[in-house]
């Protein structure tokens, strides 16, 4: 493949990649509404379109057509600045998530997967690290105190849960002894290798971490619109306010995917095309997160960092450990 | 291509590094850190030691600046009132080590800048060098000592911490 090939390939596959995601974010809000909405015995959208699928259009011009603010004390610069430090990570993620096996298109052999980082799993977790900054500055900038708020127990939140996010992927670290996702995947060809079946304890933790790190319910409490109004994000209007959605989506969808990468076998999977059974499987995830947002009440502030700190963060040591010690032997 | 991409970050950082003690608002600083750390994490990409650039942002970018700005933003410093703070031991210090910086940078130079000095210093590194395994070796052979003397510190310094931190019987039984 020549530097010009590479190139236009490569632009090609971001642009593709960048489209897909901001629709299954749009889509994923789609999905929530009407889930949550049976979960509640409510229809949910059901207007715009055929299943109201047309909503998150709708929902998006709303949004463009609305009044950009700024509050008079806010930090102008940082203020301007939170909303795509919170997006860009988002988006980045997805540069090294396999969405399939080689395929070859028009004589060209062609990788579903922006990047090959023989580091991958690495790469995520320093994208993902760099995410808190956007809202730890929304919140700070904004020259509200809801904010703030939201903003310090955010970056609480976040800080906590990355300890025990990260030594919870270990396990499977150990066991495949590699850190490119591709490989993973490679490694996960019949069911009884998925590293859900290997590293039970890992993949729990693995989930409860992922939702914490994503701010979602039921540990939503950088957001907890009883006492924080919406948290870090209370002063944003018009698109700013939905570049934060679109991230907080785009984060939900990332970490559905690495899940599935890490655990669920990737694109592996019988009969239909391996991007459909990635698609189905980040589905699947996301459905999962939306139930548990359905089901469960939000935690109490002492409580999540009991949680944290005292059971997930000693029992992914501990998973860490005796992995570590039956590889060994 | 590889030098342009080496310039830019070169310059980013060197940028960085200079904006960010220039700033009075401390969340700004800390923000010129940031883009610092990430410049200088595309040179160890660029070395091939993907790994160690890898850590550098997970850690420090990802972990401890957000403390830092944890801190800034809870103790609301808004820049200003810090910077006018100053004692009489201020200037003294400030030449000395002024001094003892620029004398350290002639010295780099003196070993650099001399044409064939540059091949003479350089080494061939091996090409998994940065990564993973090579990095975790030699944490835990040659210098398994300082590396556990490390974490013997910090640990003191969170007991430390803690010990601070915690409450008094009295304030306890007050309910604070």
């Amino acid at each position: 493949m020549t530097a010009t090939e590479f190139a236009i390939i490569s632009s090609i596959k971001v642009v593709v990649v960048v489209l897909a995601v901001l629709t299954g974010c749009a889509y994923a809000t789609w999905l929530e509404r009407k889930l949550v909405g049976h979960f509640q015995h409510r229809i949910g959208p059901n207007l715009a379109g055929p299943f109201g699928l047309l909503q998150p259009i709708a929902d998006a011009i709303k949004l463009i057509f609305k009044e950009d603010i700024v509050p008079d004390n806010a930090e102008r610069v940082t203020y301007a600045l939170a909303p795509i430090l919170m997006f860009i990570p988002a988006m980045l993620n997805f540069a090294v998530v396999p969405f399939g096996d080689t395929v070859t298109l028009f004589g060209h052999k062609i990788d579903m997967v922006v990047s090959d980082l023989n580091i991958g799993i690495l790469f995520v977790f320093a994208v993902t690290s760099l995410g808190v900054y956007g809202i730890v500055l929304a919140g700070w900038s904004s020259g509200s105190k809801y904010s703030l708020l939201g903003g310090i127990r955010s970056s609480a939140q976040m800080i906590s849960y990355e300890v025990a996010y990260g030594l919870s992927i270990m396990g499977v670290l150990v066991i495949a002894q590699t850190f490119s996702l591709n490989e993973l995947v490679a490694q996960q060809a019949s069911v009884w290798h998925w590293f859900i079946f290997r590293q039970p304890v890992g993949f729990v933790i693995y989930v409860i971490c992922a939702i914490a790190e994503t701010n979602r319910s039921p540990f939503d409490l950088p957001e907890a619109e009883s006492e924080l109004v919406a948290g870090y994000h209370t002063e944003y209007s018009s698109m700013r306010f939905a570049m934060f959605y679109i991230g907080e989506y785009a984060n939900m969808i990332s970490v559905s995917c690495v899940a599935t990468t890490l655990f669920l076998g990737g694109w592996q999977g019988p009969f239909l095309p391996p991007v459909v059974w990635f698609v189905i499987k980040v589905i699947f995830f996301m459905s999962v997160y939306i139930w548990i947002r359905a089901t469960l009440p939000r935690l109490r502030y002492d409580q999540l960092m009991y949680l944290g700190w005292k059971v997930l963060f000693p029992l992914a040591l501990l998973n860490v450990m005796v992995t570590s010690l039956i590889v060994l032997l | 291509m590889e030098l342009i991409i080496f310039y830019l970050a070169a310059v980013v950082a060197v940028g960085g590094g200079l904006m960010m003690i220039m700033q009075r608002n401390p969340v700004a600083s800390v923000l010129y850190l940031i883009v610092t750390l990430v410049a200088i994490a595309v040179m160890f990409v660029q070395l091939n030691a993907v790994f160690v650039g890898a850590l550098l942002i997970i850690v420090y970018a990802g972990a401890i600046l957000v403390l830092f700005l944890f801190v800034i933003m809870l103790l609301n410093l808004r820049g200003e009132k810090f910077a006018e703070k100053r004692t009489r031991l201020d200037r003294p210090t400030r030449i000395i080590l002024a001094v003892a910086f620029i004398l350290e940078l002639l010295a780099m130079f003196k070993q650099v800048a001399f044409p064939g000095r540059m091949d003479e210093l350089m080494v061939q590194a091996s090409p998994d060098f940065g990564g993973a395994r090579p990095v975790a070796e030699l944490l835990y052979t040659k210098y398994l000592f300082p590396f556990e003397l490390t974490s013997i510190l910090l640990l003191v310094a969170i007991v430390g911490a803690v010990v601070m931190a915690r409450r008094d019987e009295k304030d306890k039984k007050r309910g604070i």
